[in-house]
């Protein structure tokens, strides 16, 4: 394996304190299987999955409980052996917010009996991807993007980034992953790389993450492999960001309404690559991922592989459950992840983090001063936006301001909630500007329709009056210049009347 | 981490050695100064803020006040009646600060909107500098005591009278003898000159670095303007000075006398008044410093600091529409 040396320094971000200590102690852990799953039908981008069980059905570990033809979705499969208890609308935590989804809930029976899979793998490329597709895989990153669809592109791939940076405190889940499979995961980014036709291909893991750097090379080194390459990035939040992680590395802007998919740029998180060769190996569809389970107010902290759709209180209880100060449930990292309603929602695809914070992990100094326009927060946002102007414009709903400031462009990563010497909370400002910005972009793309349709009435109008006056004219024309004209347009009328009426009679 | 109240209280503290070293240079006037200015400073904060129906705890408490009346309180002459800092820093805070909504939407920097004010409203009290220590031989400073009286009741000892007191400053000796034909060599011999600006001043501003360095350390302020201002005065001094070395004054004279490194780390870094964007910061800093140098050598006041910050803070909505960066992927 050959060392990648990225071609720029980062620009923005911020260094914060990592918090990964405590829950990579020890191995990941295995064999918690719930008492119930509760497996959504979208936990991915893209349409919903359409069940293809019954109530009361018994379904095998492996088994697809739920199917979409579209690309843009992923299947559903039973993470473990037992009976359809029912399929009713729940809360799932989905990327960014708890949301209603159709789920089928599922009684285990301990047995965790599999279903038997195909293991061979196909040499056609559209085979493959349909059997990517109908093993439910999606970006376990957190974005969830159907990646049969994101590997579809017919675009020759120039690179092929497995996005290991994992720059979110508190999350450990790919760090330990590496550590523990890295044979697999080198596999399955020689498969990719195959499989896209990709250029090359570039592994990127943050520098502070040494064990998973060590494990990746040896892997390498055994498996005598020179087609990848390995990069260590500056552990700067968010180097991990798609975006920012193709400029980090290739020193390319991708054009802000484009993914970098759409120039060849493919990443896909490290979790995902490892799904996707162990789907190569033994055909096992995405039933399992790692989930970091961290926080002050955890007994233990540590990772778990989690059975997907279970629910989050059997897994705290698998951790040692709660300690005795916990302040807040979050669902992802501390900085984009989101405080969770209750316990009893599921993981999902989405989920990699867990975290109970006491109450000293929450910032309780919630003053907040006003902008002393010091622009820190420009300096570290990634996005090479200005918070402050953005703030000021979504605080007086200057709709026209913030689109030119670029609203659109903010990647919600919470570099300048971090920097502010006024407390403000920039992020949730932004998040909820975005919803009453795409109001109004909605009402101006109506108004502007509205605005063409009553011109071009108008313009229908003065057409039509224009064309009968000049009827009009040419008539009076024709009459003036031949007497016997007018004779003869009455006859003609009185025959056209004549000739309707006998037709009517008939 | 930091708060808006832990930025101010750096302000604060980077200014302190060069308020020592003020303190030993003129006496205790400054010390008296601040304090007058800063109860002027909160109490008309407090009236506004009652006005304005707003909580006045946590304004009252951010420091900012106290840092418009330190900044302010450098700028005036050290021995002068009470009302002078009160007057400057109750503007301050009523016209330049409040006016516009409070602290982070003022589009003035407040302590040289006081400045100003007061150098148009009594242009005679501005222009009443005492001597620094050892720049004149046979004079001596008034104590605390007679600092106070005069402050406050406007007496001073029996035998003496204020223009006994008081002497030009370096800027304005030199700005008037070039005026009178004479040449800076000659005038740079004088006694209210030390080894690279004026008599006591080159210290004072030597401190007043320290202190920027400080904030620089501490990431309160960045690169951006300290470098710009000051770069903007020395350019245009070198050349000219190189040029004719007789009419205009060497470039470390116009580093250490005056307001120049006050200006270029405490005033002009200012950012609720200052660009947003480095580039921004630099085209602002630049001009700061070119408008300095030019008011000072053309102009009719012996230093132009103030009147450049506040034609560049007009300037900022201009400067922060047209130096936008560019957004992430887009052209």
């Amino acid at each position: 394996m050959r060392e990648f040396t990225p071609d720029r320094r980062v620009r923005g971000g911020v260094r914060i304190a990592a918090h990964k200590q405590t829950s990579t102690r020890q191995a990941i852990r295995r064999g918690l299987i719930p008492r119930q799953l509760i497996l959504g039908l979208q936990q991915h981008q893209g349409s919903a999955a359409i069940p293809i069980v019954e109530p009361g059905q018994s379904v095998l570990k492996g088994q697809t409980i739920a199917h979409s033809d579209s690309l843009r979705s992923a299947d559903v499969h039973a993470s473990t052996s037992g009976r359809v208890r029912c399929i009713e609308e729940r809360l799932i935590p989905a990327a960014h917010e708890v949301h209603r989804s159709l789920c089928i809930v599922i009684d285990t029976d301990g047995q965790d009996q599999a279903t038997t899979t195909r293991a061979d793998w196909p040499d056609d490329r559209l085979e493959r991807l349909a059997r990517i597709r109908d093993a439910g895989i999606v970006g376990l990153g957190g974005a969830v993007f159907p990646t049969a669809d994101k590997l579809s592109s017919h675009l020759p791939c120039r690179a092929l980034i497995v996005n290991a940076a994992e720059c979110e405190p508190y999350i450990s889940c790919d760090d330990m992953l590496m550590r523990e499979s890295a044979r697999e995961i080198v596999l399955g980014a020689k498969m990719l790389r195959e499989l896209l036709a990709a250029e090359e291909c570039i592994i990127a893991i943050e520098e502070d993450k040494s064990e998973a750097i060590d494990a990746i090379m040896q892997a390498g080194r055994d498996l005598e492999d020179e087609s990848i390459k390995l990069a260590e990035i500056p552990a700067i939040y968010p180097s991990g960001g798609e975006r920012q992680l193709v400029e980090l590395l290739l020193g390319i802007e991708v054009p802000s309404t484009h993914y970098p998919s759409m120039h060849g740029y493919i990443c896909q998180n490290v979790g995902t690559v490892f799904a996707l060769q162990r789907l190569v190996s033994t055909g096992e569809p995405l039933t399992r991922r790692i989930v970091t389970v961290t926080g002050d107010g955890i007994a233990a902290p540590q990772n778990v592989e989690v059975l997907l759709g279970t629910p989050i209180s059997e897994l705290i209880e698998f951790c040692g459950g709660y300690g005795n100060d916990v302040s807040r449930l979050v669902l992802g990292g501390s900085m984009m992840g989101y405080a969770l309603p209750s316990d009893e929602l599921p993981i999902t695809k989405a989920s990699n983090c867990i975290i109970a914070a006491a109450s000293a992990e929450v910032r309780h100094d919630s003053r907040e001063w006003p902008c002393i326009r010091c622009g820190d927060c420009g300096s570290a946002c990634p996005a090479r936006l200005l918070p402050q102007e953005l703030l000021r414009a979504a605080r007086s709903r200057d709709h026209p301001q913030l689109s030119e400031l670029g609203l659109e462009d903010c990647i919600e990563c919470g570099c300048c909630d971090v920097v502010c010497p006024s407390h403000i909370p920039l992020t949730e400002e932004f998040r909820r500007a975005k919803y009453a910005h795409a109001r109004y972009e909605r009402q101006l793309v109506f108004s502007a329709e509205s605005e063409q349709r009553f011109q071009r009435r108008g313009q229908r109008q003065q057409d039509q009056a224009r064309e009968s006056a000049e009827f009009q004219d040419q008539l009076k024309q024709n009459l003036s210049e031949d007497p016997d004209a007018r004779e003869r347009a009455i006859r003609a009328a009185v025959a056209r009347a004549r000739q309707r009426r006998e037709q009517d009679e008939q | 981490m930091t708060s808006v109240p832990v930025v101010m209280r750096r302000v604060l503290y980077a200014l302190l050695p060069a308020a020592a070293a003020h303190t030993w240079y003129f006496g205790t006037g400054l010390v008296i100064n601040f304090c007058v200015a800063a109860i002027a400073a909160m109490l008309a904060e407090a009236l506004v803020l009652r006005l304005r129906h707003r909580p006045a705890r946590q304004s009252l408490s951010d420091g900012s006040a106290l840092v418009t009346a330190a900044l302010l309180v450098f700028a005036i002459p050290p021995l002068t009646p009470w009302w002078v800092p009160g007057f400057g820093a109750a503007m301050a805070m009523l016209l330049a600060k409040h006016l516009y909504g409070g602290l982070g939407r003022n589009l003035f920097n407040p302590a040289m909107v006081g400045y100003v004010i007061l150098l148009v409203s009594f242009p005679v009290e501005m222009t009443q500098w005492i001597p620094p220590r050892m720049g004149d031989l046979d004079y001596e400073h008034l104590g605390l005591l007679a600092n106070l009286n005069y402050s406050f009741t406007g007496r001073l000892p029996a035998e003496l009278a204020i223009d006994a007191l008081t002497r030009a400053t370096p800027l304005d000796t030199v700005k008037e003898g070039l005026r009178g034909m004479r040449t800076f060599s000659e005038l740079r011999a004088g006694s209210l000159f030390g080894d690279f600006g004026g008599r006591g001043w080159e210290w004072i501003n030597n401190f007043i670095a320290v202190g920027g360095l400080y904030l620089l350390y501490r990431g309160t302020i960045r690169w951006h303007i300290p470098v710009a201002v000051l770069a903007g005065i020395l350019l245009p001094a070198t050349v000219l000075y190189l040029l004719d070395g007789n009419r205009f004054p060497s470039p470390g004279f116009h580093l250490f006398s005056g307001a120049a490194l006050l200006g270029a780390f405490f005033i002009a870094t200012d950012p609720v008044s200052a660009a947003e964007s480095v580039r921004g910061r630099l085209i602002y800093g630049a001009s700061i410093g070119v408008l300095t140098y030019a008011i000072r050598t053309w102009g009719g006041y012996p230093d132009g600091l103030a009147f450049a910050v506040l034609l560049m803070n007009a300037a900022v909505p201009l400067i922060d529409r047209y130096t936008r960066p560019r957004i992430y992927g887009r052209s």
